[in-house]
């Protein structure tokens, strides 16, 4: 699909940024000339038994085809006929999608696993903190019932939680085609605003996500917007780990909404290893982060106050990780 | 052209429901079209207002986000199905009579299956709880308050076991 373009909207019907559909999409939409549609243009529904059959369907259609999952998101583009797919692929009833197994160094979570089975999870939260702390931002109770955490990342909002999380994390996707699989970093997965490197054909089979070892370990996850639920002006992901004496042995910072993939700043973090994380470290890490940001501006946020917030938020996220690790 | 119709099953309200619909038939246009359940409202379509929420598999989601044809083989339960078996409002829905929890009414249903949704899930809300869970659906007459106090009432009541 075409790439969002950051202008207000023309009417005030959808003044407010939206959980489903960030404001910036919305916005693209509103700059055409027709009144919304709100029912999906007509298309063929298969409902996948399983992943082999998924794949099948998808390379029998190929860029015909989308995959349905939560649905969160999709529905609304294709109510909006912001997309208009000939066929939809529902795997929604594969079971094999649909787990979390926590192991050594990463914890596996099926791409169809509903937001709130994760949010749920004691042990996820456990050991990967900052998945439970996005999800509180995300959408609401509803939506997190049916969306799913490979439908958020594939959408790729790039003011959306998940995505952020797992660029800050670097956490790393499975993608099943009828060819086989292949892994990708977040890095390499998000390629720009709702797009990403995902070839036609494949499905998302399952996110891995890093756990760090280090018993200190602390995240924290932020943001600012309009409502709480809303897509976020600017989000913020940290985690920090400490040692005995309370020095940084390793950092992840990322911010969302400031750029058209979810950016993290591998180098800048790496600069607060060996520090004990004081204020002016992390005032120096925000200030950088929020210098390499590229935030675009709409009716709600100039560039100029998403670059404010993308430092003070930053800055927020690494003091609260920085508490966390400290009383672990 | 004419659409390809699919065959479905669901349950709906305790009741089997079999249909053919075509693949863009969303859930609250074939609850409140065809099977004339009208107590789920339409507002914006698109997954942001909660007017259209449902409990499917006893857990609430947005109607207007998922087509019928995904519903096959599920439960769903509309605000006609929280009312007692001799048709008398439930605990909740008296509540929200009482504390004037609702003036236009628009909102009221998808108020309803959030709000019982969260009694089912924990007898004990504190405000906090409520309001998370009430997040996702827009009322735009009492502010919220009366809502509040009428999800308080209606958990206050049922856990000393009084019926309304």
């Amino acid at each position: 699909m075409k790439t969002p373009r950051l202008s207000a909207p023309r009417n005030g019907v959808h003044a407010a940024p939206l959980p489903c559909v960030s404001f910036r999409l919305l916005a693209s939409f509103h700059s055409g000339t027709h009144a919304p549609a709100v029912k999906s243009a007509p298309f063929e529904y298969a409902r996948a038994g399983s992943l082999a059959e998924a794949c099948e369907l998808l390379a029998r259609h190929g860029d015909a085809a989308k995959v349905l999952a939560g649905g969160q998101s999709l529905v609304p583009m294709m109510a909006m006929r912001l997309l208009r797919p000939a066929w939809l692929i529902d795997i929604n009833e594969i079971p094999a999608l649909k787990f979390i197994r926590v192991e050594n160094d990463a914890a596996r979570v099926g791409a169809c696993t509903r937001q709130a089975t994760m949010e749920r999870d004691d042990e996820l939260a456990a050991r990967v903190p900052l998945l439970r702390q996005a999800l509180a931002w995300v959408g609401h109770v509803q939506t997190r019932n049916r969306g799913t955490i490979g439908g958020s990342l594939v959408h790729a909002d790039p003011s959306a939680e998940l995505p952020l999380a797992a660029q800050a994390l670097g956490a790393r996707l499975v993608l099943r085609s009828q060819k086989g699989a292949r892994t990708l970093d977040a890095l390499e997965f998000f390629s720009g605003p709702m797009a990403t490197a995902a070839r036609s054909g494949e499905c998302l089979e399952e996110v891995q996500w890093p756990i760090w070892p280090e018993k200190r370990t602390g995240s924290a996850f932020t943001e600012i917007s309009v409502r709480h639920g809303d897509f976020a002006m600017v989000a913020a992901a940290a985690q920090v780990a400490l040692d005995a004496d309370g020095c940084c042995t390793r950092a992840a910072l990322g911010l969302g909404g400031v750029g058209g993939t979810p950016l993290a700043f591998p180098k800048i973090a790496a600069r607060l290893v060996g520090t004990r994380l004081e204020d002016a470290a992390l005032q120096e890490a925000g200030r950088a982060a929020a210098a390499e940001s590229e935030p675009g501006g709409d009716l709600h946020a100039s560039p100029e106050y998403r670059r404010h917030l993308a430092r003070v938020l930053a800055v927020r996220a690494l003091r609260e990780a920085r508490g966390r690790a400290e009383a672990a | 052209m004419s659409e390809a119709l699919y065959t479905i099953e669901v349950e709906v309200n305790g009741r089997r429901r079999s249909a053919q619909v075509p693949a863009r038939l969303s859930l609250v246009d074939w609850l409140r079209e065809e099977l004339r359940l009208t107590g789920t409202h339409v507002g914006c379509e698109h997954g942001v207002c909660g007017a259209c929420s449902i409990l499917l598999d006893e857990e609430p989601v947005r109607a207007c986000l998922m087509y019928t044809v995904q519903a096959n083989g599920h439960r769903v339960t509309t605000v006609e199905g929280l009312t007692r078996p001799d048709g008398s409002f439930s605990v909740l829905q008296d509540s929200f009579c009482e504390t004037h929890g609702l003036q236009c009414g628009y909102c009221t249903s998808g108020m309803l299956i959030a709000a019982q949704a969260l009694l089912d899930a924990n007898p004990n809300p504190s405000e906090a709880q409520i309001r998370e869970a009430i997040g996702g659906n827009l009322c735009r007459c009492t502010g919220y308050q009366q809502i509040v106090e009428a999800v308080q009432l209606a958990a206050r009541r049922t856990r000393e076991g009084k019926p309304g």
